[in-house]
């Protein structure tokens, strides 16, 4: 678990800086990055999942209302959702509005 | 009990490999490397190895393999040269990286432009900071002895870093030479069976070689820096059981005649046996001539080569490679660097020497140490000069 401190010293590194916990991935948000956001309007979404199946980070997720969104914390914010939606439901906003 | 046989080098250097147990060994075919490669082949073909013998279609893919088996826990070898070892580049960092205990022979040779087979030091000066363990030898004694030791020191738990040893294309590769060939028993001894610090195992899965974020990367180039200094210590250790084993005494920095010489001359590889012909001739008619040979280059044995030079007044240093437009001598500079910290230290006179397989003969070191000497009552340091060459 010591390779998951996002910070550690040198001291604290695996042997050959290996990752010993499986799906350590997580622990790291690739959506600190973002400059901006998918926003969903379902008024027009067929919940084709085709946003779902073309997110490259594999962060969204049809919920418990039967409409997609994307988990935020890895959503690096790259558009494709927005691109490849059919019914222009996904729409980017700056992460500064 | 060990023989005594005459023996190609590069074989010998084979058949010591093959007592140490290998379990892998993945290479490309380069002059002059070849003979190393063709007999553990034929080792393994004939059943006297039990190793996996992979043959590849690049050194890239050798050391790529390499990379690979090693981490899987088995004992892997392999060797080039030149371009071979070039091409090896990108994988070369990978290894002490994730350390790997891979152990390499590098049958020293020169770089093209112009194409060159022959021997110099170009391939491995341009491959100084891989971050292997790296030892340079004389002879094929030498090669028998250091190929065994480069496993035992490469896979000693504290270190557990590649390593290299340097042996020169041809003018050793290829010399038929009296050893001591010891068997499998006394390396049995001396070698204990390979226990990797972590290995590729689906029961207990790791992942090597994962992205480091820029949060992390300066601790684990730091680190790399650390093993491969802290290296020192264990390899003057594992030297001394090597002596105990074989009765040969082997140190990171060797002298011959230095302990009251006037004047020094620091020699790399199997050129140090002609140099010492030349120093002996010197010393026949009464010139105080010693040499320093450097056996250790990575970790560079700081401490010993200051130790070594004491307060002789010249110190000429030999280079086989060129570093364009810079400081001429790669080692030169290094041991330059090693010397700027001394309160006193020498003039170091550079001399390239050897390039691309030219002959380097006892008169060509006489001129050299004419020159160490004229420097010494000049108290001047001359411009580098590339021996022999035609002006
Ligand atoms: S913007 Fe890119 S990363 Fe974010 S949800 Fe859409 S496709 Fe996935
Ligand atoms: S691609 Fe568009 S329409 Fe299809 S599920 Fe995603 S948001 Fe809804």
């Amino acid at each position: 678990m010591k390779y998951q401190n996002p910070k550690p010293k040198w001291s604290e590194l695996e042997t050959g800086t290996a990752i010993l916990t499986p799906g350590s991935a997580r622990a790291t948000h690739t959506g600190e990055w973002r400059s901006s956001r998918p926003v969903w309007n379902d008024e027009h979404c067929v919940q084709c999942g085709v946003c779902v199946i073309f997110c490259p980070e594999g962060c969204i997720a049809f919920q418990a209302d039967g409409y997609p969104k994307a988990d935020l914390d890895y959503c690096k914010g790259c558009g494709i959702c927005v691109q490849e939606c059919p019914t222009t439901s996904i729409a980017m906003q700056d992460e500064e509005e | 009990m060990e023989r005594r046989i005459g023996m190609e080098a590069s074989i010998a250097m084979a058949e010591a490999v093959g007592l140490c147990d290998a379990d892998v060994v993945s290479a490309y075919p380069i002059t002059p490397q070849t003979h190393i490669v063709e007999h553990l082949s034929e080792l393994v073909a004939n059943g006297e190895l039990d190793a996996n013998f992979v043959p590849v279609e690049s050194e890239h893919s050798a050391m790529s393999v390499c990379c690979g088996s090693s981490a899987a826990g088995a004992r892997t070898y392999t060797a080039t040269s030149s371009q071979g070892l070039a091409l090896m580049h990108e994988i070369l960092f990978i290894a002490p990286a994730l350390r790997l205990p891979i152990v390499m022979a590098v049958a020293n040779r020169s770089l093209s432009g112009p194409i060159s087979i022959w021997n110099d030091h170009s391939d491995i000066m341009a491959e100084r900071d891989i971050g292997w363990i790296q030892v340079f030898v004389e002879n094929a004694q030498e090669a028998i002895d250091l190929t065994i030791w480069s496993f035992r020191i490469a896979e000693d738990k504290r270190v557990s870093l590649p390593t290299i040893v340097n042996f020169d294309g041809f003018i050793l590769s290829h010399m038929i030479e009296p050893v001591l060939m010891p068997d499998r028993e006394q390396v049995q001894d001396f070698l204990p069976p390979f226990e990797p610090l972590q290995r590729l195992d689906i029961d207990n899965p790791v992942s090597m070689g994962p992205v480091g974020i820029p949060d992390v990367y300066t601790e684990a180039k730091y680190v790399q820096h650390k093993l491969l200094t802290d290296a020192y210590g264990p390899i003057v250790e594992t030297f001394g059981e090597l002596e105990k084993h074989f009765g040969r005494k082997y140190r990171p920095v060797e002298t011959y005649r230095a302990d009251d010489a006037d004047v020094l001359l620091l020699t790399m590889g199997a050129l140090g046996e002609t140099a010492m012909t030349a120093v002996d001739e010197r010393r026949k008619r009464g010139q105080k001539v010693g040499l320093i040979k450097l056996r250790l280059f990575r970790p560079f044995p700081y401490k010993d080569l200051l130790n070594a030079i004491g307060d002789k007044p010249v110190l000429g240093v030999m280079d086989r490679a060129v570093s364009f437009g810079g400081p001429v001598g790669p080692v030169a500079s290094e041991v330059k660097a090693a010397l700027f910290s001394a309160r006193k230290h020498p003039l170091v006179p550079e001399f390239i020497v050897g390039l691309g397989g030219r002959d380097t003969s006892i008169a060509d070191f006489h001129s050299i140490f004419d020159d160490l000497f004229e420097a010494a009552e000049r108290d001047t340091t001359p411009d580098p000069r590339f021996v022999g060459l035609r002006e």
